[in-house]
């Protein structure tokens, strides 16, 4: 393959692109939010089986509004006769919240209910959960512009901290249009995002820095236009393969890991994107040169 | 680099073999080494419930008990006090300025302080002294809290780890969270609900007189089968303390289940004593401040058993039997996460995961045979044996395998090619100034070495975090990413080099080379 594409002709459409699309999503996280899952919200959910399939969603909503229940949400779930409900309310005050609230929904219903799985989570775990992942998150970006500082130079570093950064905002702003929920899987696929879009960029940068060093008199755009296509190939492979494994437990994996592999789904492709049109722009404003690397070896 | 001695050769296909043996001990009818992986609660069915005591009730009542031996110290030593004043956490009373110091010394001494233990394993007193002008207050000191808690939780276990025991579930796991948290896991339990009851329960169980009038420390508690109130004495005739066994049985003459309990020594002896002395009149036993029942005392019980029965079904009175034989919780318990996956919902989410996984592992090795044909046969086996050592190693280390640990295993398959066509795209561009095949190999196997591990240790980082971070099934997910990033190095490296290392040596006429 020898294909030349001259990426650094987009590299200021794209980057007004990004920051448009890294603006839009802070707004939507700022003042629609996340939609989150019991796990950081608390609540308790229920993911039933219905014996009879004719039992229309609505009918489950409209018998489940009881004032007692709270704020309640049902939604199919997989197969047909399959639904999952979440309530507002957890187990944390009643031990036998979960046994009444089967009862009842059981009852409301009258048809044979199958309770697949039950989770309840009081205020104060799902509050501890969602200080955790958050946690998680960060010291995982921090661990990365340590490890990119120490194996490169801090300009590199910083570019795959704002690409990183501009992946996971862009992923998480996405969820936030869609409403799509965010519970302890999304936090996980957030994670390995960071880590496979750190993936990509180290393998752009590593080839950035050798070019750097084979070739002095070239301009670092040009420098990252050879690196970017000369990794082309893998790049693009690579981000094909994971892609056809996530596809294959999006699609076939079950209604458990949709989100996760929705999400890691996003995070390949803006991850790619990113290495390439983030990464490796930021090196060039940082007006990064032959000069900086032999500087800094010394 | 493309050379390999025997004696390097003979180790990387031992450790394969290794690796497949133990990835072989998951196979049934196996009885050779008792390892294999276990399936996480989402997989296999089960409950995980998270407890928290309370300890605030603790504290407030080992306060109360702290009266008696104060207003002792200060009357033995003469100190004059007045306001004597007891509330949740604190006593306090007034003093005069001049016994003050007195008192203070008195307060914090060592040795045969009943109102004030010196605990020694941290070097401090358990409850601390604070004057303000005349007033005096008393309540525990940190120290004082972390020591009563400690004990309290350590107490809690040891009761859960009993009851539980008593219920008969397989393999439960009881595990002390942080210094307030007790996590129990059930596997193959779907129902958790009896069982919640059962640990929920503080089962504190009093025989306490019953009262014909308001009289002063009695209180009203209700009886639980005809909601009748009761005026209850206070004061404790004998508790579950002296409780030495407790069985379920049915009445000889009404055929109702019951509940026959045995006394120790000291219970039988003030259990006699009372009942003889109070022929007549009804004696409440309350568990847990309601009153199960009040029978009237017909004679005296001088052997240490009695029975107690209050309209049971007989579930309830092996409940309760249970309860009663386990001892009672120091503190309260409150469950405060909880979650339960049916059985059938596990088996389906195995299935789906297996398929996805057999279906996504298809996809990629179509993908890189048709990409790089012969070195992406190599690439296959190499990804084949990746499997089967990641299969190994979880084995080994008898870890957990959750659905997310699944997904990380497909998304391992995924990214593990990445080693392999990096090093691949690496010799096509080598390929193009290097004239020596070999040579080309070799370069690229080196100049990709560098890229590879960087690459490598950025997903390893993120692994590590999720895995110190991560709860339950994340931390599976966690487990398999990591395991995958060791095993895909060592595939990509010495397997596939090793077969790459055989087809570039062989072919001299170097008809494989359109990668």
């Amino acid at each position: 393959m020898n294909n030349k594409i001259n990426f650094s002709k987009y590299f200021k459409i794209t980057n007004i692109f990004s920051l448009l699309a890294v603006v839009v999503s802070i707004l939507f996280l700022f003042f629609k939010g996340l939609n989150y899952g019991v796990d950081f919200k608390g609540g308790t959910l229920l993911e039933i089986r219905i014996e009879n399939k004719n039992i229309q969603i609505q009918e489950i909503r409209s018998s489940l509004s009881i004032p007692t229940l709270g704020d309640v949400n049902v939604k199919q779930f997989g197969k047909e006769g399959d639904f999952l409900i979440k309530f507002e309310k957890n187990a944390n005050e009643d031990d036998k919240f979960i046994k009444d609230l089967k009862n009842t929904v059981s009852k409301k219903i009258g048809s044979a209910v199958n309770f697949r799985r039950v989770e309840t989570v009081g205020p104060k775990v799902s509050r501890e959960l969602l200080i955790q992942g958050l946690t998680a998150i960060a010291l995982a970006l921090s661990a990365m512009l340590f490890y990119i500082w120490i194996r490169f130079e801090w300009q590199f570093s910083l570019g795959s901290i704002i690409a990183l950064i501009h992946d996971v905002v862009i992923t998480l702003g996405i969820f936030s249009i869609l409403s799509f929920e965010v519970n302890l899987s999304i936090v996980a696929a957030v994670l390995t995002i960071v880590g496979y879009s750190m993936n990509d960029t180290v393998v752009i940068f590593d080839r950035i820095r050798e070019n750097l060093l084979k070739y002095s008199k070239i301009k670092t755009n040009e420098i990252a236009d050879i690196s970017v296509n000369e990794t082309l190939s893998r790049t693009v492979i690579t981000s094909l393969t994971t892609l056809l494994a996530l596809f294959s437990i999006f699609i076939l994996g079950g209604e458990i890991l949709k989100g996760f592999s929705f999400a890691m789904i996003l995070g390949v492709v803006i991850g790619t994107y990113s290495s390439i049109f983030v990464a490796s722009p930021v090196l060039n404003y940082f007006k990064v040169t032959q000069k900086t690397l032999l500087k800094d070896d010394i | 680099m493309l050379s390999f001695t025997k004696i390097k050769v003979i180790s990387i296909y031992l450790i394969l073999i290794c690796a497949i043996f133990f990835a072989s001990l998951n196979l049934k009818n196996n009885n050779l080494i008792e390892k294999k992986v276990n399936l996480g609660l989402d997989l296999q069915g089960g409950s995980y419930i998270l407890l928290e005591i309370d300890t605030k009730p603790l504290v407030s009542q080992k306060i109360q008990a702290k009266v008696i031996p104060i207003k002792k110290l200060l009357n033995d030593n003469k100190i004059s006090f007045r306001d004597f004043l007891i509330s949740q956490e604190d006593i306090s009373l007034s003093i005069s300025k001049k016994q003050q110091n007195k008192f203070k010394n008195l307060f914090f001494k060592r040795q045969d302080n009943l109102a004030n233990n010196f605990i020694s394993e941290y070097n401090k007193f358990e409850l601390d002294l604070e004057f303000d002008q005349n007033k005096a207050f008393i309540k525990f000191s940190n120290f004082g809290l972390i020591s009563l808690n400690n004990s309290a939780l350590g107490q809690s276990i040891e009761i859960i780890r009993r009851r539980i025991d008593d219920v008969g579930t397989k393999d439960p796991t009881i595990l002390q969270r942080g210094d307030k948290r007790i996590l129990v896991e059930l596997p193959g339990i779907d129902n958790p609900e009896r069982i919640k009851e059962l640990l929920g329960k503080t089962a504190q169980l009093t025989f306490r007189l019953v009262s014909k009038d308001d009289a002063f420390g009695s209180e009203k508690l209700i009886l639980t089968d005809s909601n009748e109130e009761l005026t209850v004495n206070k004061r404790v005739v004998v508790s579950g303390d002296n409780l030495v066994d407790a069985q379920p049985q049915f009445d000889n003459q009404s055929n109702q289940p019951i509940v026959l309990f045995t006394l120790d020594r000291l219970g039988a002896q003030k259990f006699g004593k009372i009942t003889s002395e109070n022929v007549g009149r009804r004696l409440a036993i309350v568990l847990d401040n309601t009153v199960i029942s009040a029978p009237q005392i017909r004679e005296a019980i001088t052997g240490g058993t009695g029975t107690i029965s209050g309209g049971f079904s007989f579930q309830e009175s092996t409940d309760l039997a249970l309860l009663l034989r386990s001892g009672a919780l120091p503190a309260p318990i409150n469950i405060i996460e909880e979650r339960t996956v049916g059985p059938d919902l596990g088996k389906d989410s195995i299935e789906a995961g297996v398929f996805s996984l057999i279906i996504g592992f298809i996809l990629v090795i179509i993908f890189m045979f048709i990409k790089y044909k012969i070195f992406g046969l190599v690439s296959n086996i190499s990804l084949i044996a990746n499997l089967l050592m990641m299969v190994g190693i979880l084995t080994l280390l008898e870890a957990t395998l959750t659905l997310p640990g699944i997904a990380g295993i497909i998304l391992t398959v995924g990214m593990a090619v990445d080693s392999n066509v990096l090093i691949y795209e690496r010799i096509k561009e080598e390929l193009r100034t290097e004239k020596s095949i070999i040579h080309a190999f070799d370069t690229g196997y080196n100049k990709a070495k560098i890229t590879v591990i960087d690459a490598n240790v950025t997903t390893l980082i993120a692994a590590v975090i999720l895995f110190v971070f991560g709860s339950g099934p994340v931390k599976g997910f966690a487990v398999t990413l990591g395991i995958g990033i060791v095993t895909t190095l060592f595939s990509a490296y010495f397997i596939a080099r090793h077969l790459t290392s055989v087809i570039v040596l062989n072919d001299k006429k170097g008809k494989y080379f359109k990668l």
